[in-house]
């Protein structure tokens, strides 16, 4: 392989093309199952509660903590213009617009997109994909699907527990360890945060976020090499290639939502 | 379907979840007191509304009493006529008075009610006329140039404001 000869640069741009379009047809293979594998509802509750419960603890534990210092920053910075009493609307923004969906999301492809990843990946590796295809059961639909659903279904329950954790944390570091006024912690938020245009654009955020990581993971798992070095390779990858997605996609999403 | 031990931890692990977005919508978005109470409709007519938004507060004594639905422009006496909604629970008086204030120096535009003397109240879709419009900067700048520049003429300022003067 060099970078010069025509036929190298045909061959690499050939094989990206198939990696691209691999990467689409699963894309819509997934989606279109999305009706079956729901039916099947068993297949998907057992991942949610992989995926799903066993991060619930990191979850709640960083929101908790970055509510923490969201509180302890944004207090000394607001206290400069003697607008302490904002902080509750400055840790709840920042939380449900930003931080909430984008750390889960991370955070999320760091705890459960590596062992989607991995464990797709050593199922090729085992040849238990192979085996399945032989026996007529389609290991997309059998293994995939459900994976991706349980991780969509879960993503924004995740990113709504760590926005509702870290607000939580914010009025223990701002009320109760710096002594604002409770009412107006909870009053400025209030007044501030909107539903929909708010909450209801965290949550859309975090949905699209959830297919994402979800879906580069099991992708990376379902195209790496067969081999050990291959499946640590492809979960690497997952967790690069995921979180760069995940704050390119915020930034295209925060711009389409809060410029209109 | 079958039944399995999961069932239970994923029941729970979704319910917080869903408590997490109540949370989110009840206890920082206030969603419940906003929409669920009755209203009715009054237009206040401004000669200047400055920076005032819809969905703003409306206040009397301090306290929220509604919103501001909507502001549109009335090119028949060139004011802004902007239709306030107000809680039912609350009435006022038909001569109460509407004025723009400013929370804070910098702070968010809001609408005031002074409540007047009469006895009657302001029923759905009246139109109040005595308000008074928000401040704003630049005019009360130029005011206190005036007055300066007034003072001043007497020893002339050194400053340009000299050809002000009457």
């Amino acid at each position: 392989m060099s970078w010069y000869k025509p036929a190298d640069i045909g061959f690499a741009v050939r094989s990206k093309l198939a990696d691209l379009g691999l990467g689409a047809r699963l894309f819509v293979q997934l989606v279109g199952q999305g009706a079956r594998s729901l039916g099947r509802f068993g297949l998907v509750r057992d991942q949610i509660h992989f995926l799903g419960n066993y991060s619930l603890a990191i979850i709640a534990v960083s929101g908790l903590f970055v509510g923490f210092v969201l509180g302890l920053q944004g207090y000394y910075t607001l206290q400069r213009y003697g607008s302490s009493e904002a902080l509750g609307l400055l840790v709840a923004l920042s939380l449900v617009r930003e931080l909430g969906p984008v750390v889960a999301a991370l955070l999320f492809a760091g705890r459960a997109g590596t062992s989607l990843t991995a464990e797709i990946g050593l199922m090729k590796a085992g040849e238990q994909l192979s085996a399945m295809e032989m026996m007529a059961v389609d290991p997309v639909q059998r293994i995939l699907a459900p994976r991706f659903w349980a991780g969509v279904i879960t993503m924004p329950l995740l990113a709504a527990v760590f926005s509702a954790v870290g607000v939580i944390g914010g009025y223990v570091v701002g009320v109760l360890m710096l002594g604002l006024d409770a009412g107006a912690f909870w009053g400025q938020m209030q007044g501030g945060v909107d539903v929909w245009k708010d909450v209801g654009n965290g949550v859309v955020k975090s949905i699209v976020f959830g297919v994402a990581v979800t879906f580069i993971a099991l992708l990376q798992g379902y195209q790496a090499q067969p081999t050990p070095e291959g499946v640590s390779r492809a979960t690497t990858r997952t967790v690069v290639v995921a979180s760069l997605t995940v704050l390119g996609l915020d930034f295209m999403l925060t711009a389409m939502m809060f410029s209109i | 379907m079958q039944r399995s031990n999961n069932d239970i931890w994923v029941g729970l692990f979704v319910l917080i979840g869903g408590a997490a977005l109540l949370f989110l919508a009840l206890q920082s978005a206030n969603l419940l007191s906003l929409n669920f109470q009755k209203t009715y409709a009054v237009t206040a007519r401004f000669d200047n509304i400055g920076g005032l938004k819809p969905q703003t507060a409306v206040k009397s004594a301090g306290v929220v009493v509604g919103r501001v639905e909507s502001i549109t422009f009335d090119d028949k006496n060139f004011q802004a006529a902007v239709t306030l909604a107000l809680q039912n629970r609350y009435s006022f008086p038909k001569d109460s008075s509407f004025k723009i204030l400013t929370s804070g120096l910098l702070g968010e535009q809001y609408i005031g009610i002074e409540a007047g003397a009469e006895e009657k109240t302001l029923q759905a879709g009246d139109v109040v006329t005595d308000t008074q419009s928000a401040v704003v900067l630049e005019n009360l700048i130029s005011q206190f140039l005036y007055s300066k520049a007034a003072e001043g003429s007497t020893p002339p300022p050194a400053n340009a404001n000299n050809n002000n003067k009457k």
